[in-house]
């Protein structure tokens, strides 16, 4: 589904059902993607080694988001892309076959970069770990770094985030889902009981 | 998606799940590691009971693309020419834990009968069996067609050539059609089907009058097998009412390419200046070929077994 498409039908909004409830509203979103926005430029000391790559589905309008901040902030547009990581999972083998997504990386590669790989949400870094592998693909980074919308917790593996939106304590039988306009119509960030579609 | 038998078992969001799969593998291309993950550890077989070079190895650099084990499995020079049966040579493959069989037969249904007969648990994706079906070579056609023509709904296209013996022109009409294109075929009143009226596409003699409405061509070999046969008088006569040259092709709209599976009988059923031209996207055919199988193999093979059965 493309981020166009949905944007024209506003109404595939659900609007937030009985047991989710809302913990992070359209405003906070914003104001998180600001705060990383600036914490990216100044962690790299200036946006020119950076590459933004947003990994599917909803990392990638967050990359753009992101990508847009620094433009703002600092006057120079940086290269931006997105990194679909479907076959490197570590679970391809035990679902069902899924369709591939879009990896655009930017013209002038990776090699040499500081990549900044974006997420909505942080769990278990497994997404994560099989996004290593795949930017060990494409090319080498002099760096690669992490920015989450949310980090949830339960972490079960080796990985954490350098540029976090909201620190989130679940519990393992929560769901947390990230609508973002150019999918859902809104932005906002739900935390669901286990069985409540949120 | 279990199998890959033939090009009427697809669904359109089949077909487009394919072909947009396939449109991600091409990208490989561009990147210095020309490999991915996605089938490690699994094994395809080439089973060839017939002469193929071109889909034999794309079948294979699609397979190794996808870091899968591929064991190479050809008539000469195996148990097959000592007269084993398919039953046993599907027993074998069984017994040494292939995933995936890609099957080219000279008999029409071989595939069928291996991916139905339970003699093995693999997937199957037909590579061609006797006059009946290639689906592979349809979907990398229509993959060719619609990176450069866009959706091929409503899209007008022409296959030209001996129908009758040519599994790429059942594969592809079948295809094409469930993409939604009209499609037209074109061939010596000899070489079409006996019953054509089962056929989604329109049957012409007349190439001169098809080619002005048509938005990509695809001529088909002539085997010269078949000429001794008498479906046609003579070569000659042949290549001056079917084969494509330079003057039809200048009838063609302005956007239209021409195809061809290969191997190509220059001269014959497609002129030298046609094949080296412009339109022509002969050569492309070859590379999306590569990221159609992978698509293919990726679909059928990189997930669990039982849950595929039971989604």
């Amino acid at each position: 589904m493309s981020p166009a498409q949905s944007a024209e039908h506003p109404e595939t909004a659900q609007p937030p059902k009985r047991s989710s409830r809302e913990v992070l509203d359209a405003s906070d979103i914003s104001r998180a993607l600001t705060r990383i926005a600036h914490e990216i430029l100044e962690r790299n000391r200036g946006a020119d080694p950076v590459v933004l790559l947003g990994i599917p589905s909803r990392g990638v309008p967050l990359a753009q988001r992101v990508s847009a901040r620094i433009q703002a902030v600092e006057g120079q547009s940086v290269p931006t892309g997105s990194l679909d990581v479907t076959m490197y999972r570590d679970d391809i083998g035990l679902k069902p076959p899924r369709g591939l997504e879009h990896t655009d990386i930017p013209a002038d590669g990776i090699d040499g970069k500081v990549v900044v790989l974006v997420d909505d949400v942080l769990f278990s870094g497994r997404t994560i770990r099989a996004a290593l592998d795949a930017l060990s693909d494409i090319g080498r980074p002099r760096a690669v770094q992490l920015a989450v919308l949310v980090d949830r917790g339960h972490r079960e593996l080796p990985i954490r985030a350098d540029y976090v939106g909201k620190n989130l304590p679940t519990s393992l039988v929560e769901r947390v889902t990230v609508h973002l306009t150019e999918y859902d119509g809104q932005d906002a960030v739900l935390i669901a009981d286990k069985g409540a579609k949120g | 998606m279990k199998h890959l038998l033939s090009a009427a078992d697809l669904s359109r969001d089949e077909a487009n799940l394919i072909l947009d799969t396939a449109e991600e593998m091409r990208s490989l291309a561009d990147r210095p590691i020309k490999k991915l993950p996605a089938l490690r550890g699994r094994t395809v077989v080439n089973l060839f009971f017939e002469d193929s070079t071109r889909t034999r190895i794309s079948f294979e650099a699609a397979a190794k693309r996808l870091s899968a084990d591929v064991i190479n499995f050809s008539a000469k020079g195996s148990s097959l020419s000592k007269g084993e049966s398919l039953k046993d040579t599907a027993l074998t493959l069984q017994a040494m834990g292939a995933d995936g069989v890609v099957c080219r037969h000279g008999s029409s249904g071989a595939p069928h009968l291996l991916a139905k007969s339970g003699w093995m648990t693999g997937s199957v994706v037909n590579a061609g069996d006797g006059t009946h079906e290639h689906p592979t070579q349809a979907l990398l056609d229509a993959f060719t067609m619609r990176r450069h023509l866009g959706s091929l709904d409503g899209r007008r296209i022409t296959i030209v050539g001996d129908v009758l013996h040519s599994r790429v022109a059942r594969s592809n009409v079948l295809l094409l059609s469930t993409l939604g294109a009209e499609v037209t075929v074109v061939a010596p009143p000899t070489l079409v089907p006996v019953d054509m009226s089962r056929w989604p596409c329109v049957t012409s003699y007349d190439l001169d009058a098809v080619l002005p409405k048509s938005d990509a061509v695809m001529m088909l070999r002539v085997q010269r097998e078949r000429m001794n046969d008498a479906y046609f008088p003579s070569a000659r006569e042949y290549t001056r009412r079917y084969g494509l040259d330079k003057n039809r092709m200048a009838q063609l709209p302005d956007e239209a390419i021409v195809l061809h599976p290969g191997p190509m009988n220059r001269g014959m059923e497609i002129s030298a200046e046609v094949a080296d031209s412009t339109r022509s996207v002969i050569v492309e055919q070859v590379t999306n070929g590569v990221a159609i199988r992978m698509a293919v193999l990726y679909l059928l093979l990189s997930g669990s077994n039982e849950e595929e059965q039971t989604a």
